[in-house]
């Protein structure tokens, strides 16, 4: 019986690697992620819409479901990434076209100190609230992993389009229109 | 002295004290040699939180923010603590190389000394036996007796060796 005992432990160790490799190969390929269902028409539920952030520059927090029964663009930024700078001029210029459809565009600062944060509202005339995810929890939970990525989450509060890239004036224009024409 | 020169001396006067105030701004900037060596003490206990590197290899745009962060606080006279804290609050606490020890963090405090402690103790339980049998074998190959021949063997081996006499 014990002469077994060592080849016995090695092989279960060998099959808890497997397993784990398993796993995370799965894991790779997962189809559920946003990305595929929105591609294939499934508008998954945004995550996490009640988890409180704080406001950046003001005191207390909001969460994404305050934003319910509005079309919320949802922008991942952080002040020290140079395409979020490009495409922040865009947004800022977008916001004034939404806040007259029942929408808004939502910032969402991605690992960043919230003085350098405010400093860039400051600079590209940001006038939509902008909340700080600082444990990157709220972010990740998109499946986010770099900046900047936008979500447009439609009335229901489902994800309907997103862009994982800087967006531009076209990608608005071919995107926006019909969400914002749907009802609540 | 005329009021032209007196204005002239005045202004030289404003713009020397200007430059000086604004050379000591910068020498208050950089650190001081005590303000260097805490801010190595920070940046190699923090971590980029973007590129999950220790921050004082991270070249990533982010890590020079939090490096220059890191700087203020420490010209503010902040302590590692205070520092720590601050860090905490902007970037949360994955911020920190060391978690802090409790939840489930609390397991990286206790199963590396754990493994150790299994392996020390594996060890104290085979090594004597491994030199036990070691010992009993040594023994066993010594009051082995001799392999002897039987006679027919002897015989044959000795003519033989007669051969090569």
């Amino acid at each position: 019986m014990r002469r077994f005992l060592l080849p016995g432990l090695v092989t279960a160790a060998a099959v808890a690697l497997l397993a784990l490799l398993t796993f995370g190969v799965s894991k790779q390929n997962d189809t559920s992620s946003i990305d595929s269902q929105v591609q294939h028409g499934k508008f998954p539920a945004a995550p996490n819409a009640h988890q409180p952030l704080p406001i950046l520059g003001k005191s207390g927090t909001a969460t994404l479901a305050d934003f319910r029964g509005k079309v919320v663009v949802l922008n991942v930024f952080a002040s020290w990434c140079d395409p979020c700078q490009a495409e922040a001029p865009i947004l800022a210029k977008e916001q004034q076209v939404l806040a007259k459809r029942n929408a808004t565009l939502v910032g969402v600062t991605y690992e960043d100190l919230s003085s350098a944060s405010e400093k860039f509202a400051r600079r590209y005339h940001i006038s939509y609230p902008v909340l700080r995810d600082v444990t990157g929890d709220f972010v990740r939970s998109f499946g986010t992993t770099g900046v900047p990525e936008t979500f447009v989450i439609n009335r229901q509060g489902r994800i309907q389009a997103l862009q994982r890239f800087p967006v531009t004036t076209q990608w608005l224009d071919e995107t926006l229109p019909h969400i914002l024409a749907e009802k609540s | 002295m005329s009021t032209r020169v007196r204005t002239t001396a005045l202004t030289a006067i404003l713009a020397l004290a200007l430059a000086l105030a604004g050379g000591a701004t910068t020498a208050q900037a950089a650190l001081s040699p005590q303000d260097q060596t805490s801010y190595i003490q920070v940046v190699n206990d923090v971590m980029c939180v973007v590129c999950h590197e220790p921050l004082a290899v991270a070249q990533s745009p982010e890590a020079f923010q939090e490096r220059d962060y890191i700087r203020q606080l420490i010209a503010q006279g902040k302590t590692r603590k205070q520092i720590e804290d601050d860090l905490v609050t902007q970037y949360g606490p994955a911020v920190l190389a060391r978690p802090p020890a409790h939840g489930v963090n609390l397991l990286v405090y206790i199963v590396p000394p754990l493994v150790l402690i299994a392996g020390l103790v594996t060890l104290a339980i085979f090594i004597p036996r491994w030199r036990r049998r070691a010992r009993q074998s040594d023994a066993e190959q010594s009051t082995r007796p001799a392999a002897t021949l039987d006679p027919t063997d002897a015989q044959r081996l000795n003519d033989d060796l007669g051969r090569f006499a």
